[in-house]
Protein backbone atom coordinates (compact mmCIF):
# COMPACT_ATOMS: atom_id res chain seq x y z
CA UNK A 1 0.00 0.00 0.00
CA UNK A 2 2.81 2.28 0.74
CA UNK A 3 4.11 2.31 -2.81
CA UNK A 4 0.82 2.81 -4.18
CA UNK A 5 0.64 5.75 -2.06
CA UNK A 6 4.23 6.88 -2.71
CA UNK A 7 3.59 6.51 -6.56
CA UNK A 8 0.23 8.14 -6.08
CA UNK A 9 1.47 11.04 -4.42
CA UNK A 10 4.42 11.67 -7.08
CA UNK A 11 1.91 11.31 -9.76
CA UNK A 12 -0.96 14.16 -8.01
CA UNK A 13 2.64 16.19 -7.70
CA UNK A 14 3.96 16.29 -10.74
CA UNK A 15 0.32 16.71 -12.50
CA UNK A 16 -0.47 19.25 -10.34
CA UNK A 17 2.27 21.24 -11.87
CA UNK A 18 1.91 20.22 -15.11
CA UNK A 19 1.34 23.16 -17.87
CA UNK A 20 -1.65 21.41 -19.67
CA UNK A 21 -3.93 20.48 -16.85
CA UNK A 22 -3.30 23.94 -15.69
CA UNK A 23 -4.05 25.29 -19.17
CA UNK A 24 -7.11 23.42 -19.27
CA UNK A 25 -8.49 24.19 -15.21
CA UNK A 26 -7.90 27.98 -16.12
CA UNK A 27 -10.08 27.84 -19.47
CA UNK A 28 -12.46 26.40 -17.62
CA UNK A 29 -12.69 28.81 -15.06
CA UNK A 30 -12.91 31.43 -17.92
CA UNK A 31 -15.49 29.10 -19.84
CA UNK A 32 -17.84 29.23 -16.53
CA UNK A 33 -17.27 32.92 -15.51
CA UNK A 34 -18.01 33.88 -19.42
CA UNK A 35 -21.05 32.06 -19.32
CA UNK A 36 -22.69 34.84 -16.97
CA UNK A 37 -21.96 37.23 -19.91
CA UNK A 38 -23.25 34.87 -22.40
CA UNK A 39 -26.71 34.49 -20.01
CA UNK A 40 -27.24 38.01 -20.09
CA UNK A 41 -28.17 37.76 -24.15
CA UNK A 42 -30.65 35.34 -23.82
CA UNK A 43 -34.15 35.94 -22.31
CA UNK A 44 -35.33 34.17 -19.15
CA UNK A 45 -32.92 31.57 -19.86
CA UNK A 46 -30.08 32.69 -18.28
CA UNK A 47 -29.54 30.94 -15.02
CA UNK A 48 -30.28 27.82 -17.67
CA UNK A 49 -27.46 28.70 -19.23
CA UNK A 50 -25.27 29.39 -16.81
CA UNK A 51 -25.48 25.87 -15.95
CA UNK A 52 -25.88 23.93 -19.00
CA UNK A 53 -22.25 25.88 -19.73
CA UNK A 54 -20.35 24.79 -16.71
CA UNK A 55 -21.63 21.38 -16.35
CA UNK A 56 -20.50 21.07 -19.87
CA UNK A 57 -17.23 22.89 -19.06
CA UNK A 58 -16.88 20.48 -15.84
CA UNK A 59 -17.57 17.37 -17.94
CA UNK A 60 -15.74 18.10 -21.52
CA UNK A 61 -12.16 19.17 -19.54
CA UNK A 62 -12.28 16.72 -17.13
CA UNK A 63 -12.54 14.55 -19.77
CA UNK A 64 -9.78 16.06 -21.56
CA UNK A 65 -7.61 16.25 -18.59
CA UNK A 66 -8.62 12.23 -17.72
CA UNK A 67 -7.39 11.81 -21.48
CA UNK A 68 -4.56 13.97 -21.82
CA UNK A 69 -2.74 13.20 -18.28
CA UNK A 70 -4.11 9.07 -18.19
CA UNK A 71 -2.13 8.62 -21.42
CA UNK A 72 1.17 10.42 -20.21
CA UNK A 73 1.10 8.50 -17.35
CA UNK A 74 1.95 5.22 -18.57
CA UNK A 75 2.44 5.74 -22.64
CA UNK A 76 4.39 8.75 -21.83
CA UNK A 77 6.45 7.12 -19.44
CA UNK A 78 7.18 3.86 -21.71
CA UNK A 79 8.02 6.64 -24.63
CA UNK A 80 10.25 8.44 -23.12
CA UNK A 81 11.78 5.56 -20.38
CA UNK A 82 11.74 7.12 -17.44
CA UNK A 83 9.67 3.79 -16.43
CA UNK A 84 13.45 2.42 -16.56
CA UNK A 85 14.34 3.35 -12.92
CA UNK A 86 10.85 3.29 -11.75
CA UNK A 87 10.63 -0.48 -12.31
CA UNK A 88 14.11 -1.59 -11.09
CA UNK A 89 13.02 0.08 -7.48
CA UNK A 90 11.20 -2.53 -5.30
CA UNK A 91 7.67 -1.83 -6.46
CA UNK A 92 5.56 -4.18 -8.66
CA UNK A 93 4.13 -3.29 -12.29
CA UNK A 94 0.59 -3.46 -10.36
CA UNK A 95 1.13 -1.28 -7.61
CA UNK A 96 2.90 1.22 -10.24
CA UNK A 97 -0.35 1.21 -11.93
CA UNK A 98 -2.99 1.26 -9.29
CA UNK A 99 -0.89 4.37 -7.85
CA UNK A 100 -0.80 6.28 -11.13
CA UNK A 101 -4.08 5.60 -11.48
CA UNK A 102 -4.80 6.60 -7.90
CA UNK A 103 -2.89 9.85 -8.51
CA UNK A 104 -4.31 11.13 -11.68
CA UNK A 105 -7.96 10.42 -9.59
CA UNK A 106 -6.65 13.23 -6.89
CA UNK A 107 -5.38 15.32 -9.26
CA UNK A 108 -8.80 15.19 -11.25
CA UNK A 109 -10.74 15.68 -7.89
CA UNK A 110 -9.12 18.79 -7.53
CA UNK A 111 -9.48 20.32 -10.67
CA UNK A 112 -12.62 19.44 -10.85
CA UNK A 113 -13.16 21.08 -7.21
CA UNK A 114 -11.75 24.18 -8.55
CA UNK A 115 -13.69 24.43 -11.54
CA UNK A 116 -16.65 23.42 -9.65
CA UNK A 117 -15.84 26.38 -6.84
CA UNK A 118 -15.97 29.10 -10.06
CA UNK A 119 -19.09 27.51 -11.22
CA UNK A 120 -20.71 27.77 -8.01
CA UNK A 121 -19.83 31.26 -7.22
CA UNK A 122 -20.53 32.56 -11.06
CA UNK A 123 -24.12 30.88 -9.71
CA UNK A 124 -23.89 32.67 -6.35
CA UNK A 125 -23.46 36.01 -8.07
CA UNK A 126 -26.25 35.67 -10.87
CA UNK A 127 -28.60 34.86 -7.20
CA UNK A 128 -27.34 38.08 -5.81
CA UNK A 129 -27.94 40.18 -8.74
CA UNK A 130 -31.30 38.76 -10.19
CA UNK A 131 -34.38 40.12 -8.45
CA UNK A 132 -36.36 37.67 -6.06
CA UNK A 133 -39.16 38.06 -8.24
CA UNK A 134 -37.67 36.67 -11.00
CA UNK A 135 -36.02 34.45 -8.92
CA UNK A 136 -39.44 32.52 -8.23
CA UNK A 137 -40.07 32.11 -11.72
CA UNK A 138 -36.81 29.57 -11.50
CA UNK A 139 -37.42 25.31 -11.69
CA UNK A 140 -34.39 25.33 -9.49
CA UNK A 141 -32.39 27.85 -7.03
CA UNK A 142 -29.41 29.09 -8.67
CA UNK A 143 -26.81 27.18 -6.24
CA UNK A 144 -28.77 24.54 -6.15
CA UNK A 145 -27.15 21.72 -3.96
CA UNK A 146 -28.60 19.05 -6.29
CA UNK A 147 -26.18 20.28 -8.47
CA UNK A 148 -23.62 18.23 -7.28
CA UNK A 149 -25.32 15.33 -8.04
CA UNK A 150 -24.29 16.18 -11.44
CA UNK A 151 -20.99 16.88 -10.78
CA UNK A 152 -20.59 13.83 -8.60
CA UNK A 153 -21.50 11.57 -11.50
CA UNK A 154 -19.33 13.75 -13.99
CA UNK A 155 -16.57 12.61 -11.48
CA UNK A 156 -17.88 8.87 -11.90
CA UNK A 157 -17.99 9.20 -15.55
CA UNK A 158 -13.95 10.56 -15.35
CA UNK A 159 -12.88 8.02 -13.26
CA UNK A 160 -14.44 5.42 -15.64
CA UNK A 161 -12.46 7.49 -19.11
CA UNK A 162 -9.19 7.86 -16.28
CA UNK A 163 -9.01 3.55 -16.36
CA UNK A 164 -10.19 3.76 -20.11
CA UNK A 165 -7.31 5.90 -20.78
CA UNK A 166 -4.22 4.26 -18.66
CA UNK A 167 -5.95 0.64 -20.07
CA UNK A 168 -5.26 2.10 -23.68
CA UNK A 169 -1.66 3.53 -22.34
CA UNK A 170 -0.17 -0.27 -21.40
CA UNK A 171 -0.13 -1.73 -24.70
CA UNK A 172 -0.65 1.28 -27.27
CA UNK A 173 1.35 4.58 -28.17
CA UNK A 174 0.17 8.20 -26.79
CA UNK A 175 -1.85 9.45 -29.88
CA UNK A 176 -3.23 5.69 -30.27
CA UNK A 177 -4.43 5.69 -26.70
CA UNK A 178 -6.17 8.96 -26.97
CA UNK A 179 -7.74 8.42 -30.03
CA UNK A 180 -9.06 5.35 -28.77
CA UNK A 181 -10.08 6.52 -25.58
CA UNK A 182 -12.07 9.50 -26.95
CA UNK A 183 -14.04 7.24 -29.36
CA UNK A 184 -14.65 5.07 -26.62
CA UNK A 185 -15.99 7.89 -25.13
CA UNK A 186 -18.37 8.63 -27.80
CA UNK A 187 -19.22 4.93 -28.39
CA UNK A 188 -20.20 5.02 -24.59
CA UNK A 189 -22.63 7.93 -24.62
CA UNK A 190 -24.30 5.77 -27.30
CA UNK A 191 -24.01 2.53 -26.05
CA UNK A 192 -28.01 2.39 -24.71
CA UNK A 193 -28.78 2.39 -28.31
CA UNK A 194 -26.92 -0.80 -28.48
CA UNK A 195 -28.78 -2.89 -26.58
CA UNK A 196 -32.32 -1.88 -28.35
CA UNK A 197 -30.58 -2.87 -31.85
CA UNK A 198 -33.18 -5.33 -32.90
CA UNK A 199 -35.21 -2.52 -33.13
CA UNK A 200 -33.58 -1.45 -36.27
CA UNK A 201 -31.48 -4.51 -37.36
CA UNK A 202 -32.81 -7.58 -39.31
CA UNK A 203 -29.31 -9.60 -38.81
CA UNK A 204 -29.09 -12.39 -35.75
CA UNK A 205 -24.95 -11.50 -35.85
CA UNK A 206 -25.55 -8.18 -36.30
CA UNK A 207 -27.54 -8.05 -33.00
CA UNK A 208 -25.34 -10.76 -31.19
CA UNK A 209 -22.41 -8.30 -31.43
CA UNK A 210 -24.51 -5.19 -30.65
CA UNK A 211 -25.45 -7.36 -27.90
CA UNK A 212 -21.72 -7.79 -26.77
CA UNK A 213 -20.81 -4.61 -27.65
CA UNK A 214 -23.41 -3.13 -25.15
CA UNK A 215 -21.75 -5.12 -21.97
CA UNK A 216 -18.23 -4.22 -23.18
CA UNK A 217 -17.86 -0.88 -23.96
CA UNK A 218 -18.48 1.55 -20.98
CA UNK A 219 -22.24 2.84 -20.99
CA UNK A 220 -21.77 6.42 -20.16
CA UNK A 221 -25.46 7.55 -20.65
CA UNK A 222 -26.43 7.00 -16.68
CA UNK A 223 -23.88 9.21 -15.83
CA UNK A 224 -25.27 12.47 -17.58
CA UNK A 225 -28.17 13.59 -15.11
CA UNK A 226 -27.40 17.87 -16.34
CA UNK A 227 -30.18 18.39 -17.92
CA UNK A 228 -32.38 16.80 -15.04
CA UNK A 229 -30.73 18.62 -12.27
CA UNK A 230 -30.46 21.87 -14.79
CA UNK A 231 -34.49 22.05 -14.49
CA UNK A 232 -34.72 20.65 -11.01
CA UNK A 233 -36.12 17.47 -12.15
CA UNK A 234 -35.64 15.04 -8.74
CA UNK A 235 -32.38 12.00 -9.26
CA UNK A 236 -33.18 9.16 -7.20
CA UNK A 237 -30.84 8.20 -4.74
CA UNK A 238 -30.95 4.34 -6.07
CA UNK A 239 -29.99 5.90 -9.31
CA UNK A 240 -26.71 7.59 -8.43
CA UNK A 241 -25.94 4.44 -6.41
CA UNK A 242 -25.64 1.98 -8.73
CA UNK A 243 -24.45 4.23 -11.16
CA UNK A 244 -21.16 4.97 -9.03
CA UNK A 245 -20.92 0.60 -8.28
CA UNK A 246 -21.31 0.57 -11.99
CA UNK A 247 -18.01 3.04 -12.45
CA UNK A 248 -16.70 1.27 -9.90
CA UNK A 249 -16.58 -2.48 -10.98
CA UNK A 250 -15.97 -1.04 -14.28
CA UNK A 251 -12.81 0.57 -13.53
CA UNK A 252 -12.08 -2.65 -11.43
CA UNK A 253 -12.45 -4.47 -14.07
CA UNK A 254 -10.63 -2.27 -16.62
CA UNK A 255 -7.44 -2.09 -14.26
CA UNK A 256 -7.43 -5.67 -13.87
CA UNK A 257 -7.16 -5.86 -17.42
CA UNK A 258 -4.54 -3.49 -17.71
CA UNK A 259 -2.21 -5.07 -14.71
CA UNK A 260 -2.72 -8.33 -17.10
CA UNK A 261 -1.27 -6.59 -20.03
CA UNK A 262 0.78 -4.86 -18.22
CA UNK A 263 2.68 -7.28 -16.00
CA UNK A 264 3.97 -9.24 -19.26
CA UNK A 265 4.71 -5.77 -21.16
CA UNK A 266 8.89 -5.84 -22.61
CA UNK A 267 9.76 -2.18 -22.66
CA UNK A 268 12.16 -2.80 -25.62
CA UNK B 1 28.61 -15.46 -3.38
CA UNK B 2 28.64 -13.97 -6.92
CA UNK B 3 26.52 -10.34 -6.64
CA UNK B 4 25.36 -11.09 -10.72
CA UNK B 5 25.44 -14.33 -12.33
CA UNK B 6 23.67 -15.48 -15.81
CA UNK B 7 23.23 -18.94 -16.88
CA UNK B 8 22.19 -19.22 -21.04
CA UNK B 9 20.75 -15.54 -21.24
CA UNK B 10 18.73 -15.74 -24.37
CA UNK B 11 16.97 -12.98 -25.90
CA UNK B 12 14.58 -12.99 -28.47
CA UNK B 13 12.81 -10.62 -30.01
CA UNK B 14 9.55 -10.61 -32.60
CA UNK B 15 9.92 -8.37 -36.04
CA UNK B 16 8.03 -7.86 -38.39
CA UNK B 17 4.29 -7.17 -38.27
CA UNK B 18 1.43 -9.59 -40.31
CA UNK B 19 4.35 -12.53 -39.69
CA UNK B 20 6.54 -11.73 -36.89
CA UNK B 21 9.86 -13.98 -36.62
CA UNK B 22 12.17 -14.59 -33.63
CA UNK B 23 15.77 -12.26 -33.94
CA UNK B 24 18.24 -13.62 -31.42
CA UNK B 25 19.55 -10.09 -29.79
CA UNK B 26 21.33 -12.24 -27.11
CA UNK B 27 22.38 -15.92 -26.70
CA UNK B 28 23.23 -18.09 -23.95
CA UNK B 29 24.92 -15.58 -22.14
CA UNK B 30 26.66 -16.94 -18.92
CA UNK B 31 28.68 -14.83 -16.92
CA UNK B 32 29.44 -13.73 -13.63
CA UNK B 33 30.62 -10.90 -11.36
CA UNK B 34 31.99 -10.90 -7.67
CA UNK B 35 30.80 -8.83 -4.94
CA UNK B 36 33.06 -6.00 -4.74
CA UNK B 37 34.27 -5.81 -8.36
CA UNK B 38 34.24 -2.94 -11.28
CA UNK B 39 33.08 -5.02 -13.68
CA UNK B 40 32.91 -3.67 -17.48
CA UNK B 41 30.04 -4.53 -19.79
CA UNK B 42 32.12 -3.58 -23.59
CA UNK B 43 30.74 -3.93 -27.15
CA UNK B 44 29.70 -2.01 -29.89
CA UNK B 45 26.48 -0.66 -30.51
CA UNK B 46 23.70 -3.28 -30.77
CA UNK B 47 25.99 -5.77 -29.45
CA UNK B 48 23.05 -6.96 -26.68
CA UNK B 49 24.42 -4.76 -23.56
CA UNK B 50 21.43 -3.22 -22.80
CA UNK B 51 19.33 -5.72 -23.72
CA UNK B 52 21.10 -7.90 -20.48
CA UNK B 53 20.70 -4.61 -18.68
CA UNK B 54 17.06 -4.39 -19.28
CA UNK B 55 16.72 -8.41 -18.74
CA UNK B 56 18.62 -7.74 -15.31
CA UNK B 57 16.20 -5.15 -14.26
CA UNK B 58 13.17 -7.37 -15.40
CA UNK B 59 12.38 -4.93 -17.94
CA UNK B 60 12.09 -7.09 -20.31
CA UNK B 61 12.11 -10.99 -19.76
CA UNK B 62 14.19 -13.49 -21.02
CA UNK B 63 13.66 -16.69 -23.38
CA UNK B 64 15.56 -18.62 -22.00
CA UNK B 65 18.19 -18.95 -18.98
CA UNK B 66 18.17 -17.29 -15.53
CA UNK B 67 20.12 -14.25 -14.36
CA UNK B 68 20.24 -13.91 -9.91
CA UNK B 69 21.49 -11.17 -8.52
CA UNK B 70 22.86 -11.38 -4.89
CA UNK B 71 21.69 -14.95 -5.24
CA UNK B 72 17.93 -13.66 -6.03
CA UNK B 73 16.08 -14.27 -9.19
CA UNK B 74 15.40 -10.97 -10.93
CA UNK B 75 11.69 -10.93 -10.17
CA UNK B 76 12.62 -10.38 -5.93
CA UNK B 77 11.67 -7.13 -4.58
CA UNK B 78 13.64 -7.45 -0.99
CA UNK B 79 16.61 -7.98 -3.55
CA UNK B 80 15.69 -4.94 -5.68
CA UNK B 81 16.07 -2.97 -2.21
CA UNK B 82 20.32 -3.68 -2.45
CA UNK B 83 20.35 -2.55 -6.45
CA UNK B 84 20.51 0.51 -8.20
CA UNK B 85 20.10 1.06 -11.41
CA UNK B 86 20.78 4.09 -14.25
CA UNK B 87 19.87 3.33 -17.71
CA UNK B 88 20.96 4.87 -20.89
CA UNK B 89 20.14 8.51 -21.16
CA UNK B 90 17.76 8.69 -18.37
CA UNK B 91 14.77 10.97 -18.40
CA UNK B 92 12.94 11.77 -15.50
CA UNK B 93 9.59 14.38 -14.48
CA UNK B 94 9.81 17.43 -15.74
CA UNK B 95 8.09 19.02 -13.00
CA UNK B 96 9.56 17.25 -10.08
CA UNK B 97 12.72 18.82 -8.60
CA UNK B 98 16.16 16.50 -8.01
CA UNK B 99 15.15 16.53 -4.20
CA UNK B 100 11.74 15.33 -4.84
CA UNK B 101 12.58 12.56 -7.16
CA UNK B 102 14.88 11.46 -4.96
CA UNK B 103 12.98 11.23 -2.37
CA UNK B 104 10.44 9.34 -3.88
CA UNK B 105 12.55 6.91 -5.27
CA UNK B 106 14.18 6.29 -1.28
CA UNK B 107 10.74 5.78 -0.80
CA UNK B 108 10.09 3.18 -2.85
CA UNK B 109 13.52 1.78 -1.94
CA UNK B 110 12.11 1.53 1.79
CA UNK B 111 13.79 4.27 3.40
CA UNK B 112 11.55 6.77 5.90
CA UNK B 113 12.07 10.09 7.47
CA UNK B 114 15.24 11.36 8.69
CA UNK B 115 17.07 8.68 6.92
CA UNK B 116 15.63 9.12 3.94
CA UNK B 117 16.37 12.62 4.47
CA UNK B 118 20.34 12.05 4.91
CA UNK B 119 20.19 10.02 2.30
CA UNK B 120 18.92 11.84 -0.28
CA UNK B 121 21.04 14.68 0.34
CA UNK B 122 24.51 12.29 0.37
CA UNK B 123 23.47 10.81 -2.74
CA UNK B 124 22.84 14.66 -4.60
CA UNK B 125 26.35 15.42 -3.27
CA UNK B 126 28.07 12.33 -4.13
CA UNK B 127 27.16 13.85 -7.71
CA UNK B 128 27.86 17.22 -7.03
CA UNK B 129 24.33 18.70 -7.18
CA UNK B 130 24.33 21.87 -4.97
CA UNK B 131 21.76 24.49 -5.05
CA UNK B 132 19.85 22.56 -7.83
CA UNK B 133 18.18 20.43 -6.38
CA UNK B 134 15.21 22.40 -5.76
CA UNK B 135 15.15 23.55 -9.09
CA UNK B 136 12.55 21.43 -11.39
CA UNK B 137 14.17 18.71 -13.76
CA UNK B 138 12.69 20.97 -16.78
CA UNK B 139 15.56 22.88 -16.07
CA UNK B 140 18.38 20.44 -15.94
CA UNK B 141 20.91 20.35 -18.85
CA UNK B 142 21.69 17.00 -20.16
CA UNK B 143 24.80 16.68 -17.84
CA UNK B 144 22.84 17.71 -14.93
CA UNK B 145 20.32 14.59 -15.84
CA UNK B 146 23.06 12.40 -15.95
CA UNK B 147 24.26 13.23 -12.71
CA UNK B 148 20.61 12.72 -11.06
CA UNK B 149 20.27 9.64 -12.59
CA UNK B 150 23.44 8.79 -10.95
CA UNK B 151 21.78 9.97 -7.71
CA UNK B 152 18.73 8.03 -8.21
CA UNK B 153 20.81 4.79 -8.44
CA UNK B 154 22.87 5.29 -5.29
CA UNK B 155 20.20 6.99 -3.16
CA UNK B 156 19.28 3.38 -1.21
CA UNK B 157 23.04 2.84 -1.38
CA UNK B 158 23.05 -0.35 -2.78
CA UNK B 159 25.11 -3.15 -2.88
CA UNK B 160 25.28 -3.68 -6.33
CA UNK B 161 24.96 -0.40 -8.94
CA UNK B 162 24.44 -0.95 -12.81
CA UNK B 163 25.46 1.73 -14.93
CA UNK B 164 23.68 1.29 -18.91
CA UNK B 165 26.61 4.08 -20.22
CA UNK B 166 27.15 6.20 -17.88
CA UNK B 167 29.20 8.42 -19.39
CA UNK B 168 27.04 9.79 -22.07
CA UNK B 169 26.21 13.64 -22.02
CA UNK B 170 28.95 14.39 -19.36
CA UNK B 171 31.71 16.73 -20.26
CA UNK B 172 35.23 15.67 -19.20
CA UNK B 173 34.97 16.91 -15.63
CA UNK B 174 31.71 15.09 -15.35
CA UNK B 175 33.52 12.18 -16.71
CA UNK B 176 36.26 12.34 -14.24
CA UNK B 177 33.98 12.71 -11.72
CA UNK B 178 32.17 9.81 -12.55
CA UNK B 179 34.97 7.63 -12.74
CA UNK B 180 35.98 8.49 -9.38
CA UNK B 181 32.73 7.95 -7.65
CA UNK B 182 32.66 4.44 -9.48
CA UNK B 183 35.80 4.19 -7.30
CA UNK B 184 34.63 5.38 -3.85
CA UNK B 185 31.79 2.51 -4.79
CA UNK B 186 33.97 -0.24 -5.32
CA UNK B 187 36.21 1.04 -1.46
CA UNK B 188 33.00 1.06 0.23
CA UNK B 189 32.24 -2.48 -0.68
CA UNK B 190 29.66 -1.83 -3.76
CA UNK B 191 29.71 -4.47 -6.82
CA UNK B 192 29.90 -1.58 -10.05
CA UNK B 193 28.65 -3.23 -12.94
CA UNK B 194 28.90 -0.82 -16.12
CA UNK B 195 27.94 -0.93 -19.68
CA UNK B 196 30.42 1.16 -21.96
CA UNK B 197 31.93 1.18 -25.48
CA UNK B 198 34.27 3.72 -24.42
CA UNK B 199 37.65 1.76 -23.58
CA UNK B 200 39.78 3.97 -22.03
CA UNK B 201 36.65 4.22 -18.86
CA UNK B 202 36.97 0.34 -18.81
CA UNK B 203 40.54 0.41 -18.84
CA UNK B 204 41.00 3.06 -16.05
CA UNK B 205 38.02 1.46 -13.87
CA UNK B 206 37.66 -2.27 -14.39
CA UNK B 207 39.21 -5.23 -12.43
CA UNK B 208 36.99 -7.24 -14.77
CA UNK B 209 35.07 -6.79 -18.49
CA UNK B 210 33.51 -8.82 -20.77
CA UNK B 211 33.14 -8.46 -23.99
CA UNK B 212 30.05 -8.91 -25.95
CA UNK B 213 29.31 -8.54 -29.64
CA UNK B 214 26.81 -9.91 -31.99
CA UNK B 215 24.45 -10.58 -28.63
CA UNK B 216 27.59 -13.45 -27.67
CA UNK B 217 29.92 -12.75 -24.22
CA UNK B 218 32.99 -13.02 -26.90
CA UNK B 219 35.78 -12.76 -23.98
CA UNK B 220 35.60 -11.95 -20.39
CA UNK B 221 38.24 -12.39 -17.76
CA UNK B 222 40.35 -9.69 -16.06
CA UNK B 223 41.85 -7.36 -18.10
CA UNK B 224 45.81 -8.32 -17.09
CA UNK B 225 44.62 -11.42 -18.41
CA UNK B 226 42.99 -10.40 -21.50
CA UNK B 227 45.73 -7.36 -22.18
CA UNK B 228 49.16 -8.43 -21.73
CA UNK B 229 50.09 -4.92 -22.06
CA UNK B 230 53.33 -5.81 -23.20
CA UNK B 231 55.36 -3.34 -25.40
CA UNK B 232 54.93 -3.10 -29.12
CA UNK B 233 57.78 -0.56 -29.58
CA UNK B 234 58.57 2.54 -28.48
CA UNK B 235 57.41 6.35 -30.03
CA UNK B 236 60.10 9.27 -29.83
CA UNK B 237 58.86 12.58 -30.99
CA UNK B 238 61.61 14.77 -31.78
CA UNK B 239 61.79 18.67 -33.12
CA UNK B 240 64.50 20.14 -35.61
CA UNK B 241 65.91 16.81 -36.78
CA UNK B 242 69.02 17.31 -39.46
CA UNK B 243 68.34 16.05 -42.57
CA UNK B 244 71.38 13.77 -42.89
CA UNK B 245 70.60 11.96 -39.41
CA UNK B 246 66.89 11.84 -40.30
CA UNK B 247 67.68 9.98 -43.70
CA UNK B 248 70.22 7.79 -41.77
CA UNK B 249 67.23 6.47 -39.66
CA UNK B 250 64.74 6.02 -41.74
CA UNK B 251 67.23 2.62 -42.41
CA UNK B 252 67.17 1.69 -39.10
CA UNK B 253 63.73 2.30 -37.49
CA UNK B 254 60.28 1.16 -38.34
CA UNK B 255 59.34 4.39 -39.54
CA UNK B 256 59.12 8.10 -39.19
CA UNK B 257 56.10 10.29 -39.72
CA UNK B 258 56.72 13.90 -40.27
CA UNK B 259 54.39 16.24 -37.65
CA UNK B 260 53.89 20.05 -37.51
CA UNK B 261 56.17 22.55 -36.85
CA UNK B 262 58.89 20.73 -38.11
CA UNK B 263 58.38 17.76 -35.51
CA UNK B 264 58.51 13.85 -36.26
CA UNK B 265 57.54 10.75 -34.67
CA UNK B 266 60.29 8.37 -34.96
CA UNK B 267 58.53 4.47 -34.24
CA UNK B 268 61.54 2.37 -32.73
CA UNK B 269 61.13 -1.75 -32.77
CA UNK B 270 60.24 -3.17 -29.03
CA UNK B 271 64.24 -4.57 -29.28
CA UNK B 272 65.86 -1.60 -29.71
CA UNK B 273 67.34 0.65 -26.67
CA UNK B 274 65.43 3.95 -26.76
CA UNK B 275 68.22 5.79 -24.68
CA UNK B 276 70.72 5.49 -27.69
CA UNK B 277 68.27 7.03 -29.98
CA UNK B 278 67.84 9.45 -27.64
CA UNK B 279 71.71 9.91 -27.20
CA UNK B 280 72.09 10.21 -31.13
CA UNK B 281 69.69 12.83 -31.68
CA UNK B 282 70.57 15.04 -28.65
CA UNK B 283 74.53 14.92 -29.82
CA UNK B 284 72.66 15.95 -33.84
CA UNK B 285 71.57 19.29 -31.71
CA UNK B 286 67.82 18.01 -32.10
CA UNK B 287 65.13 18.56 -29.35
CA UNK B 288 63.44 14.98 -27.70
CA UNK B 289 60.14 16.18 -27.54
CA UNK B 290 58.54 13.12 -25.91
CA UNK B 291 59.19 9.59 -25.31
CA UNK B 292 55.76 6.88 -25.19
CA UNK B 293 55.64 3.12 -24.73
CA UNK B 294 53.18 1.39 -27.53
CA UNK B 295 51.80 -0.93 -25.86
CA UNK B 296 48.66 -3.67 -26.52
CA UNK B 297 45.34 -1.86 -25.34
CA UNK B 298 42.01 -2.73 -24.63
CA UNK B 299 41.13 -1.13 -27.71
CA UNK B 300 43.42 -3.14 -29.88
CA UNK B 301 41.90 -6.74 -28.04
CA UNK B 302 38.67 -5.19 -28.59
CA UNK B 303 38.62 -4.35 -32.24
CA UNK B 304 40.12 -7.93 -33.24
CA UNK B 305 37.82 -9.46 -30.98
CA UNK B 306 34.64 -8.22 -32.17
CA UNK B 307 35.79 -8.50 -35.77
CA UNK B 308 36.81 -11.85 -35.35
CA UNK B 309 33.25 -12.42 -33.96
CA UNK B 310 31.54 -10.17 -36.65
CA UNK B 311 33.47 -11.88 -38.98
CA UNK B 312 32.42 -15.77 -38.12
CA UNK B 313 28.74 -14.74 -37.85
CA UNK B 314 29.07 -13.59 -41.87
CA UNK B 315 30.86 -17.08 -42.21
CA UNK B 316 27.63 -18.26 -40.49
CA UNK B 317 25.31 -16.67 -42.35
CA UNK B 318 26.39 -17.22 -45.73
CA UNK B 319 27.40 -20.62 -44.76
Amino acid sequence: MRAIGLVALAVFRESARDRVPMAIVGFGIVLVAASYLISQMTAGQDLKIIKDIGLAALSILGLFIAVFIGIGLVAKEVERRSIYSLLSKPVTREQLLIGKYCGLVMTLAVNMLAMCAAFYAVLFYQQLTVPSNVQASWAAPATDPRLMIAVVLIFGELMVMTAVAVFFSTFAGPVTSILLTLALWVAGHFNADLRNFQEVADSPAAIYVARVLYYVLPNLAPFNVKAEVVHGVAVSASHVGLTLVYALVYVAMLLVAAMAIFRRRDFK
Amino acid sequence: MAAIETENLSKDYYVGFWRPKPYRALHDLTFSVEEGEVFGFLGPNGAGKSTTLKLLMGLISPTSGVARILGKPIGDLSMRRRIGFLPENPYFYDYLTAEELLTYFAGLSGLRGPDRAKRVAAALDDVEIGAERRMRLRSYSKGMIQRVGVAQALVAAPDVVFFDEPMSGLDPLGRRDLRQLMLRLRDRGCTVFFSSHILSDAEALCSRVGIVAQGRLVAQGRLTDIVAFEIRGWELVVADLPEALRRDLETRVVAITPLSNNRYTIELAPSEPPEKFIHEVAQSGALVVSLNAIRTTLEDYFVSTVKSAQARDAEGLAG
